[in-house]
């Protein structure tokens, strides 16, 4: 356990009588580790989406990035090393113990912690995933350090991380700082920092250190591991293309047209939080705030209005073209091309459209 | 059984709007409702008390007000709601908030012991589904996550299975009682208050406690004090400076404008348009 | 085993809360119910306050109730499709408290509201809806709710459900509503800083303006339009009446009448560069006194929108709700002390108590005005034309000479309408305003 920061001097004592200065043991935490979340062979791209950023903050601090690798002894963890170094990261620290195959919070929240005691990074970065939400916030606590949860930036201000997120189910930004704590913790969802470049030339070294627990210290046991069934999962994070339908489509057959036009643009389907709630499809087609973050190079809203929640989810895509009976409807701020009108009447249009200037392309082709 | 139920009031994000002169949250008129993922976990509670009998009782840390969001709770069932109140509270970041409510169920405990403790996955204002986990930790119960479905319970001997969500499948878990489990959204349907219900709620008495009836013993863990975090500034989205190219069906027809569309994103985009022809083909 | 209370108040908007309120401080048992998820949720006003009504049920509501501006001046215009005549009356006394009127926000002040009645002691339940009325033969003896064990009873019912009322109707208490006695209105609440507001409309901190607005702008369709001044934001809104809607050729629909009126030459300076925020429409009940239906009956009655209790032609229609309200619990209260049951007979009281106050002597002063407008085209066409023109010759200086004007003046209405017709419609405007 990190020792409790000295109390401020009363001079600096900050807003309304709290800590807002860091103590000289705190202090000497220096470095940006990203959390590597992997399970059954596989890493999670969220983990290199947020070491691109480390080292960008790491530049800006003029300290080393580290990854941080948790896993059984017989898992390819040195493999993931060998990748992380080559998005960016200088160093590993790795914890192999057989408690640790398959993640359960209790071996991962003391071995994480206790590398957190011992080496002491400034900036500690998890993707915003079951694993790395259900982790970060037990590190956060046994640590008594600040968490700032779903970054959309990272900056530095002074010294310190400046952390900005969507507040208020994404009416407003806020920006947070954690000033008299460390280290600084964050977790970003994926798809909102972009993938870096990946130069395989670059090398790191490593650092080992034991878990210290034994099965039988740890309570809760994972008993089994059931894969979902459906082989074909939406993969609307990584889509290139997706058609997005909204309540202003009024009635759940409406959205078949939607998947008619996603069919001859070969794009994925999503759904604002409204249309998900009310059952017309499934939770893993929701773009947005709560649901996922995607960056397609072409976005089509139809009946979407465009509120907040919805927008910090598709905003960086390439080309947004929104079609809404209200010409006041805010996805005409932030959209590149506007249809106002009935989307059941211009949507089937659209996709007709779409077809016959495609097809002409083909026949040219061939 | 005893079942403790944490909730949080807060403002229907779906209808909250930014001032558009001010750039700040229009909180007037927005009406507070219980935290929608808060009510997969009273349900799932609730369930176990029809199974196995014994007491569900609500806690929420909040403002005065928050005392309707409880009752409605009541409504559906719960056997007892407790509002943790305190000027002392206000400003808390989610490790303080759990500080409190870890303090307060231990309360609870000194009068019944707590078999479960439930919360949400996250809230609709703050997103974080930090509270959950920090409360686990301090309270030194077992943390079940993402939990989509509770398998089994076994009350005598201690022990309860769940099926937690990870990426790409579910994990089956065993742990022991007492544990505290986040529920996943979408995993039961809220079952409807009897007219009883609505009156047994309306007339509920519910408790409120201070600081102190909450056990608080360390003042500089709470509210403002106790936040590591600070909110260094709050703004709305940055505009785009260009709206958007807009065309009107009203203005000539549903075919002049799309194929108007097409050729504008082509023309500014051609290695889109060569995507979609690879993806059509294909 | 069904619950028995004093009495039972369906809906919690002004009519209901002030009924709820004035029973629940003499302490009855009184139950509320309202169908939206909180009070005000299924309510749209224009949004202005009359204090008298309020203070006859909370005297010191000005404490602590959510407040925008007090009303310092009255204007009324007249519009043609690119002017309009005025008349404006302000008066510092206005500025003397008790302030006589107020602007409200509806989703505030229900809240507010009913937290009142809360604490005087009422149960209030919500997201419940009366299906229909409990009738013992032709006496009501409670309600009948979509939850299970729906069932409570009460010795008096009293119905504050408001314009789109059924259980009266269910239970054969009155006929269908004719959307000849329903207006249909729209209205927007545009955000702009106080200091905009306020040097706009020359007013100080909290001063605020009401503007009526008739004329072209309703396409000849009966109806009414209006711009009042919140603290930091405007409402504005038209309504025209239902049937008019139906019957109007050009198909507007009130959506497009609105915008129709912001763009006007005189109204759009007036709300430049507001934001708007918050867009809702609402039926209103605009029969007047011969709309009015059966009030009351062997336990029950019925107070507010749902009695059809708006004074259209001076736009007052959440006074008549509160005071209907309160005098409807009086009855009750005053029944119950002297020990007399909830019949017709004892609760006759109550429409004797309403025919002696304001609203029903209002509603009787222009009991004949919807009748006669909704005859009389003229009024919002013809008129406000020949009115803006006549203005505008008068008021032009350009060489000619003044006589000339005045019988160019004169002359227009005289073959617009023909002298008879001018005298008609004076008789018409006469008879409807007595």
């Amino acid at each position: 356990m990190s020792e409790a920061p000295k109390p401020a001097a009363p001079k600096a004592a900050g807003r309304a009588g709290r800590n807002t200065e860091l103590s000289e043991a705190l202090k000497a935490y220096k470095g940006v580790w990203v959390f590597i979340e992997h399970d059954r062979g596989h890493v999670n791209p969220v983990s290199w989406e947020l070491m691109g950023e480390a080292r960008k903050l790491a530049d800006k601090l003029q300290v080393d990035v580290a990854g941080v690798l948790m896993g059984g002894p017989d898992e390819p963890l040195d493999a993931y090393a060998a990748e992380a170094y080559a998005y960016g990261a200088d160093r590993c620290y790795f914890v192999r113990d057989p408690v640790l195959k398959g993640y359960r919070n209790e071996p991962f929240t003391k071995g994480l912690t206790d590398l957190v005691n011992k080496h002491q990074p400034e900036i500690m970065l998890l993707g915003a995933t079951t694993m790395g939400r259900d982790l970060a916030g037990s590190v956060a606590t046994t640590l008594g350090t600040g968490l700032t949860a779903d970054c959309t930036e990272l900056n530095i201000d002074g010294r310190a991380l400046a952390a900005t997120r969507p507040t208020f189910g994404g009416s407003l930004l806020c920006t947070i700082m954690t000033l008299a704590y460390r280290p600084q913790m964050a977790t970003i969802r994926p798809r909102v920092m972009q993938m870096p470049r990946r130069d395989a030339s670059r090398t790191g070294d490593g650092v080992e250190m034991p878990l210290g627990m034994i099965e039988t210290d740890v309570v809760t046991k994972l008993l089994d591991f059931i894969p979902d069934a459906n082989r074909n999962t939406v993969n609307l994070a990584y889509a290139d293309v997706i058609v997005t339908g909204g309540k202003g489509l009024k009635q759940p057959d409406n959205f078949k047209l939607i998947w008619d036009l996603a069919r001859v643009l070969g794009a994925e389907v999503g759904g604002t939080r409204p249309v998900v709630q009310a059952g017309w499809i499934e939770a893993d087609r929701q773009v947005g705030q709560t649901g996922k973050t995607v960056r397609p190079k072409l976005y089509i809203a139809a009946g979407v209005s465009g509120a907040i929640q919805h927008r910090v989810g598709m905003e960086s895509s390439d080309v947004i073209v929104a079609i809404n009976t209200d010409p006041n409807a805010p996805i005409f701020e932030f959209a590149h091309y506007g249809i106002v009108g009935n989307a059941m009447q211009v949507l089937p249009v659209l996709t007709e459209a779409f077809r016959t200037h495609l097809d002409k392309r083909i026949r040219k082709v061939a | 059984m005893h079942i403790v139920v944490c909730i949080k009031q807060v403002p229907d994000s779906a209808q909250i709007r930014v001032h558009p002169v001010t750039n700040t949250i229009m909180r007037q008129g927005v009406p507070a409702i219980v935290n929608p993922y808060d009510l997969f976990a009273l349900e799932e509670a609730l369930r176990l008390k029809d199974r196995f009998g014994g007491r569900v009782t609500m806690l929420c840390m909040g403002p005065p007000q928050a005392e309707d969001a409880l009752r409605k709770c009541i409504s559906f069932g719960a056997t007892d709601a407790i509002l943790v109140t305190d000027r002392a509270f206000a400003g808390a970041d989610t490790l303080a908030t759990s500080y409190a409510l870890a303090a307060a169920i231990r309360k609870i405990g000194q009068e019944q012991a707590v078999d479960l403790v439930f919360t949400g996955k996250q809230t609709i204002d703050g997103d974080t589904a930090q509270v959950g986990p920090g409360v686990a930790k301090r309270l030194g119960v077992n943390l079940l996550t993402y939990v989509s479905r509770i398998a089994e319970v076994d009350l005598d001997g201690r022990r309860i299975q769940v099926e937690r969500r990870a990426e790409g499948g579910v994990q089956l878990l065993e742990s022991t009682l007492p544990s505290l489990i986040t529920m996943l959204e979408g995993t039961n349907e809220m079952r409807f208050a009897s007219m009883d219900d609505m009156l047994r709620a309306a007339r509920f008495p519910v408790r409120k406690w201070n600081k102190e009836d909450a056990g608080i013993e360390d003042l500089a863990k709470i509210g403002l004090k106790g936040s590591p975090t600070i909110v260094s500034k709050v703004f709305g989205p940055t505009p785009r400076s260009t709206k958007a190219d807009m065309q009107s069906v009203a203005d000539t027809s549903a075919q002049d404008v799309t194929l108007n569309l097409l050729q504008k994103i082509f023309t500014a985009h051609p290695m889109l348009e060569e995507e979609l022809v690879e993806r059509l083909s294909a | 085993m069904a619950e028995q209370f004093d009495a039972i108040v369906v809906g919690a908007g002004p009519s209901g809360n002030a009924a709820t309120y004035t029973l629940a401080k003499a302490g009855l048992k009184v139950l509320q119910i309202e169908r939206g998820e909180y009070p005000g949720s299924k309510n749209v006003q224009g949004a202005i306050l009359y204090a008298q009504a309020l203070e006859q049920i909370i005297p010191d509501f000005r404490d602590d109730a959510p407040l925008e501006r007090h009303i310092i001046e009255q204007r009324m215009w007249m519009l043609d499709d690119n002017s309009f005549v005025g008349t404006h009356y302000r008066s510092d006394d206005y500025n003397k408290p008790p302030y006589n009127r107020y602007t409200i926000i509806r989703a505030q002040f229900d809240k507010w509201f009913s937290s009142k009645v809360r604490e005087a002691g009422a149960l209030l339940i919500c997201e419940t809806t009366v299906e229909h009325l409990l009738l013992d033969g032709d006496t009501v003896v409670g309600v009948h709710c979509d939850r299970m064990g729906g069932e409570v009873r009460a010795d008096v019912v009293i119905l504050a459900d408001g314009v789109n009322s059924t259980l009266a109707r269910k239970a054969g208490f009155h006929g269908e509503i004719s959307s000849k006695n329903v207006a249909l209105a729209v209205k927007e609440i545009l955000f702009m800083p106080e200091e905009t507001i306020q040097s706009r409309f020359n007013i100080k901190e909290d001063e605020g303006v009401v503007i009526e607005l008739m004329g072209t702008v309703t396409e000849g369709m009966v109806g009414t339009g209006f711009l009042y001044t919140n603290k930091d934001s405007l409402t504005i809104g038209v309504g025209c009446m239902l049937s008019d809607f139906k019957a109007n050729p050009k198909k507007t629909t009130p959506y497009a009448l609105l915008e129709k009126l912001k763009r006007h030459p005189s109204v759009a300076p007036l709300i430049e560069g507001g934001e708007m925020k918050e867009y809702a429409a609402h039926l209103i009940p605009e029969g007047g006194f011969n709309a009015v239906p059966k009030i009351f009956g062997n336990g029950w009655m019925i107070v507010g929108d749902s009695g059809g209790f708006v004074n259209a032609a001076h736009r007052e229609g959440s006074n008549l709700a509160m005071t209907t309200g309160r005098l409807a619990a009086e009855t009750v209260i005053a029944a119950r002390a002297a020990g007399r049951p909830m019949t017709a007979r004892t609760l006759k009281a109550y429409k004797d108590a309403l025919d002696e106050s304001f609203v029903m002597k209002d509603l009787k002063k222009y009991r004949n005005l919807p009748d006669v407008l909704e005859k009389s085209p003229q009024f919002f066409t013809t008129y406000p034309e020949l009115v803006n023109r006549a203005a505008k010759t008068l008021f032009t200086v350009d060489g000619v000479d003044k006589m000339t004007k005045q019988r160019e003046i004169t002359g227009s209405f005289k073959s617009a309408r023909k002298f008879t017709g001018l005298v008609g419609d004076a008789i018409k405007l006469w008879r409807a305003t007595r």
